[in-house]
């Protein structure tokens, strides 16, 4: 870090408190009360020259940016929506009888946990809401992740030294799929039972530790009865606890790294261009945040969704059909939808048909994205520190695989909802099936071919033509100096649009 | 600066826009009126065979025998006809062809005729009795959910059930085409010995089927979670984008 000492942040360690810095400041006028009881804090904990710190943090100015946040709002509403939630919600999977307003259900033996969702949505005021909230927030909150996670590997703000905060976010990602599906199964309908005992069969087709994994999660044979209660605890315990503790250091990290940015005439390796958090950036995110709100309380007040009503309670033996899972667990089922009837056997044990789609392949996908910092930094040998970020014609190989990637993605999400897109283009399942078999390895291999040529081609023409960034007037921003200090540019520069 | 998060009025009209289109996409699909005129004709034998010979023997032969163009109907019977007809499954326009459903080729007096020679051809199954007003809701939920939801799902929206086959949609299923249905078996659809009770029950849980309560707002899960899946991102993720990009624009 010693090297880009431009880019720390200021103040060193010699000041104890905010004390010293306050003496110098003459008194204008009586503090009021707010400020006494900053000062008060401040004296005991000396949080002043953090705070200090902190609103001064420089925020480059593009809205790609703000992907990340929304994701990160997202979450908020979900804490908040998912805690009013806990209040009325049973995790038991004990049997009992409805008997609420629902006619079709009168008299039905449902779960405690369902008969609570029934409640929740028929009986609590607001309940219905709340729910449709959280639901729709969640099915937002994993796509605005995907939307983030595409534009940090495609500006390459992946490699070193934010290569650590990398593997945060897909790590976090891996959690947000795991927080998804569990709440997803939390109402303990017909529809997510059929999930879960697509999962309990996936878990249990892993060789020789399978049962043994399958039974330590789920507390025995499915269905059990500890099932719900567990993923309630995983649901909002274990997961959200890791969350909120793999955000913070998210957030910590670009704190301390500082943020990437774009190139432009103003920005350098070394220098942080854009607005100061306070006041500036604060504005931008707590508007962000209520619009995230309002859009997601917009749809959620709108359209109905998951109407477990109708699914009913999961009974072992019934079955719908179609059932999908919610739509970012689609890939999974996908895979297995287009994985092939084959049962090797290896070392005398049979290898069940789930077991390569359902666990092989995912594993290997997503060990491929965790690692890609590393093996690109391998594969191009670049292993130095990056501040600025690349245009995606720049690197036209890592755009290229990443293009190819979201091809992958797209086929094997289609591909889970193979039953649902036969029936609406009218077209046999097993037609469909064996197209998009097709599509699984052709299309990500004409996706990077074709992204690959457009990338190569553009940055020929960029290098041959003239510095094509042009400056756009009355931006008023603050620029960091290299002695950490702030001043006033009246023009920011660069492809901000 | 503040200006940067003030709603501006043409922020607002877009999401307006966003929501109408998602609306307008889901609610497309009409509904058909069933307009068959009650033409109460005593049904004729002549008029029914004279129908047949004319429509149907070509595949399944002068006395219903069956040909290589279709099976036989001998014991198809009047409710295996009347389901047939009324769905506008038969005639077939080619033997090759899947039956599907879409509106009768024949009025209710021709179709009245055509069951009532059908029926003479062998001993099948008469037209069920089935009133759904007087079925029992949650009898009939938990006949359905058991029977039925493996293949036209827990919602009525129908799916696929393999080898080519879909079983459709219940939305536009009759009580009394429910009740034939599940007396004849059309194609891979097995067929049920429900007595009279069930047959109601049952009816009176398609019936509602066809209009559940959506406290919820607009329906989009008949189709389940494909159909938020797509919501989710070509409404949610879109907008906030959208959002993102305009939150996100220089300051002035
Ligand atoms: C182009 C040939 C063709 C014509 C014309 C035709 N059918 Fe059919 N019919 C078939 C075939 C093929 C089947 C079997 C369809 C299937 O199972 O998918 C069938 C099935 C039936 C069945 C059900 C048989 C069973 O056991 O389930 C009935 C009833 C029937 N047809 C009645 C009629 C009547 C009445 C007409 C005249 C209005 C008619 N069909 C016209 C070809 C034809
Ligand atoms: C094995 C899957 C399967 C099961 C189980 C099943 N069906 Fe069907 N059903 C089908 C198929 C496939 C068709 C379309 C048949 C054809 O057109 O040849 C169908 C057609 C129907 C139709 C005609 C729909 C229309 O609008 O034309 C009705 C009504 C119906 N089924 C009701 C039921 C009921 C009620 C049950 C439960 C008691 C049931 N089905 C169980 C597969 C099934």
């Amino acid at each position: 870090m010693a090297d880009d000492a431009g880019r720390l942040e200021p103040g060193g360690g010699e000041q104890r408190g905010g004390d010293v810095e306050r003496s110098v400041l003459p008194p204008v006028r009586r503090p009021t009360e707010l400020e006494r009881l900053a000062d008060w804090f401040d004296g005991r904990t000396g949080f002043g020259r953090y705070a200090r710190m902190a609103l001064r943090k420089v925020f480059p100015d593009h809205w790609t940016f703000l992907l990340g946040e929304v994701a990160l709002f997202c979450f908020v509403i979900l804490l908040a929506t998912g805690v009013f939630m806990t209040f009325f919600y049973t995790p038991d999977s004990r049997p009992t009888t409805y008997h609420g307003p629902y006619a079709p259900l009168a008299g039905a033996q449902v779960s405690a946990a369902f008969e609570s969702v029934m409640r929740l949505s028929f009986e609590v005021r607001a309940g219905l809401l709340m729910r449709q909230i959280h639901h729709w927030t969640a099915l937002v909150f994993l796509g605005s992740i995907g939307v983030h996670l595409a534009r940090v590997f495609f500006t390459g703000a992946f490699r070193r030294p934010r290569d650590i905060n990398w593997l945060i976010g897909v790590t976090l990602l891996l959690l947000a799929l795991a927080e998804g599906f569990t709440g997803y199964s939390l109402p303990d309908d017909l529809l997510s039972g059929t999930g879960l005992r697509i999962a309990y069969s996936a878990a249990l087709s892993i060789p020789f530790i399978g049962p043994w994994l399958a039974s330590l999660i789920f507390g025995g044979e499915f269905p059990t009865l500890e099932l719900i209660s567990r993923l309630f605890v995983f649901h909002v315990m274990l997961l959200p606890g890791l969350l909120i503790g793999a955000i913070g250091t998210h957030l910590l990290i670009v704190y301390v790294q500082t943020h990437t940015q774009y190139k432009s005439r103003a920005t350098r390796e070394d220098n942080v261009v854009g607005l100061p958090f306070w006041p500036g950036q604060v504005f931008r995110s707590v508007g962000l945040l209520f619009l995230t709100a309002a859009v997601i309380a917009l749809i959620a007040g709108l359209i109905q969704i998951n109407p477990v009503w109708l699914y009913g309670p999961f009974i072992p033996y019934a079955v719908s059909s179609p059932a999908q899972p919610d739509w970012y667990v689609g890939w999974l089922e996908g895979l297995l939808r287009l994985g092939l009837p084959f049962e090797p056997t290896i070392l005398g044990v049979t290898i069940p048909s789930p077991f390569i789609p359902g666990i092989v392949i995912p594993g290997i996908l997503f060990t491929i994205l965790l690692l890609w910092p590393f093996i690109e930094a391998r594969a191009t040998g670049d292993h130095a520190e990056h501040h600025l970020l690349d245009w995606p014609w720049e690197s036209p190989i890592r755009t290229a695989t990443g293009a190819a990637g979201i091809a992958l993605f797209l086929v094997i999400t289609l591909a889970g909802g193979n039953d649902v897109i036969g029936v609406f283009l009218n077209v046999p399942v097993e037609t469909l099936t064996a197209i998009l078999r097709v599509l699984f390895v052709v299309l990500p291999v004409a996706t990077w071919l074709l992204i690959y040529w457009l990338a190569s081609s553009q940055r020929r023409r960029r290098a041959a033509g003239a510095d094509t960034s042009h400056i756009r007037a009355g931006g008023v921003a603050i620029r960091r100096t290299a002695t950490g200090g702030f001043e006033e540019i009246d023009a920011i520069e660069g492809d901000a649009d | 600066m503040l200006a940067a998060v003030g709603l501006r009025p043409y922020g607002a009209l877009v999401l307006i826009a966003a929501t109408v289109g998602a609306w307008a996409l889901i609610v497309g699909p009409a509904t058909l009126v069933a307009g068959a005129g009650q033409v109460n004709q005593v049904a004729s034998l002549d008029t029914g065979r004279a129908l047949y010979l004319q429509g149907c023997a070509s595949c399944h032969g002068s006395a219903g025998q069956g040909t290589p163009n279709g099976p036989s109907i001998v014991d198809a019977g009047a409710a295996g006809a009347d389901f047939e007809l009324r769905t506008g499954r038969m005639p077939l326009a080619a033997p090759s062809l899947p039956e599907v459903r879409q509106p009768p080729a024949y009025d209710e007096a021709q179709i009245e005729a055509l069951v009532a020679f059908v029926a003479s051809l062998g001993n099948g199954p008469a037209i069920p009795d089935v009133v759904a007003s007087v079925g029992d809701l949650a009898r009939g939920r938990q006949i359905y959910i058991a029977n039925c939801a493996a293949c036209h799902g827990a919602t009525g929206a129908g799916g696929t059930v393999g080898g080519g086959f879909v079983a459709p949609g219940l939305d536009l299923a009759d009580p009394r085409t429910v009740a034939e249905a599940t007396v004849v078996g059309p194609g891979p659809m097995p067929a049920f010995a429900f007595d009279r009770q069930q047959l109601d029950d049952l009816a009176a849980y398609v019936e509602e089927l066809h209009h559940p309560p959506h406290p919820g707002g607009l329906p989009v899960a008949e189709v389940g979670p494909v159909a938020e899946g797509f919501l989710a991102f070509f409404v949610g993720i879109v907008t906030l984008v959208a959002v993102a990009r305009w939150t996100g624009r220089a300051p002035r």
